[in-house]
């Protein structure tokens, strides 16, 4: 437990990194000072961007004690403001789920050569970044917790499926490779309650590990402070389950 | 993305952006969570120019009903100015 006589630091900065296809793209990343060793955490940003939003985000995880790094996964797309690159990337459609695991798995081995890292590594991600959470800790075996925060489209018709997203997260339900969190606002529409129950029956169905917690009153976003998404109630007690879950999974 | 509502037009004209005028060639337009407006999800229209750097951007978000009034609004514009022999 903090006590306000606990001496505290992070170190934070832009990082070039290893992502899909062998490409170097770049990731904030940032780390508590002292020696460890510290589990990690790699965050999935969300459809507007590799933001501010995931700034703060960066910044608290490193807070709470994780070496923590979130990869610009629209990096392919050009440099500007994170909005304009989010736009130009909303525009084509979206980044293709292989770039996207491919980044994200790149940013957990990035975690784990660090030599201050316990060797457990989590993904948290919002929005989009939730899905790709959940893809990625289906895809891969680099994680060891998952957090899918309201991740729309883990559930997709046959006529959502594209060349970018040719298969619907749900299937790969079964190679899930950690337990997972799930945090969903129960007026969301995407994902809706009734997705979100399909998604639930299917980790079921595999015997997978898993915690989903539905909040009344909120919908897609309700963690974001500076949108009328927000829910305060649900958003403070949506983070004490964050850090409860990656407490348990990624400790030492 | 979220909704992945979107659809490309090719266009042509000006744009005034964060750095003045500058040539269009696209317009962009989604159903999806804006960056800007107090809304889950609005119709945004980005006037670019996909040659150029994603900073090419003239971003509009609005309201389904102000985007429905922009249609019609855009639709009388130019009736009114085909009526009057300019078009």
């Amino acid at each position: 437990m903090y006590t306000t006589d606990v001496k505290q630091g992070l170190h934070a900065e832009t990082v070039m990194m290893t992502g899909a296809n062998g490409d170097q793209i770049n990731a904030f990343f940032a780390r508590p000072l002292g020696d460890g060793p510290f589990p990690a955490m790699v965050l999935a940003h969300h459809m507007p961007g590799w933001d501010l939003l995931y700034r703060e985000f960066t910044y608290k995880f490193a807070h709470h004690g994780y070496v923590t790094i979130s990869p610009n996964l629209y990096f392919r797309a050009g440099h500007g403001t994170p909005e304009d690159v989010a736009a130009k990337v909303r525009a084509d459609g979206g980044v293709s789920d292989d770039s996207a695991v491919g980044d994200l798995a790149g940013a957990a081995k990035y975690l784990t050569t660090l030599p201050y890292v316990n060797g457990k590594v989590g993904i948290f991600g919002t929005c989009s970044g939730g899905r790709h959470a959940f893809l990625a800790a289906s895809r891969t075996t680099e994680f060891n917790a998952a957090i899918d925060c309201w991740g729309g489209r883990v559930v997709m018709a046959a006529e959502q499926l594209n060349e970018k997203a040719p298969v619907s997260p749900l299937n790969y339900t079964k190679d899930l490779s950690c337990p997972l969190l799930g945090l969903f606002g129960n007026d969301d529409s995407n994902p809706t309650p009734e997705q979100v129950n399909l998604h639930e029956a299917e980790l079921k169905k595999h015997g997978k590990t898993y915690e989903f917690y539905r909040y009344d009153g909120a919908g897609h976003g309700f963690f974001y402070h500076y949108s009328p998404a927000y829910r305060q109630a649900q958003a403070v007690d949506g983070w004490q389950k964050v850090f409860a879950f990656c407490e348990k999974y990624l400790s030492s | 993305m979220c909704t992945m509502i979107v659809e490309k037009v090719k266009i042509e004209g000006s744009g005034k952006g964060a750095t003045g005028w500058f040539s269009l060639d696209q317009a962009n337009v989604s159903y999806d969570h804006p960056f800007n407006a107090p809304l889950e999800h609005a119709l945004n229209i980005d006037f670019v120019n996909a040659s150029q750097g994603p900073y090419a951007r003239v971003a509009v978000e609005l309201s389904e009903s102000a985007a429905r009034e922009l249609v019609k609004t855009i639709l009388a514009v130019l009736d009114q100015a085909q009526a009057e022999g300019h078009l």
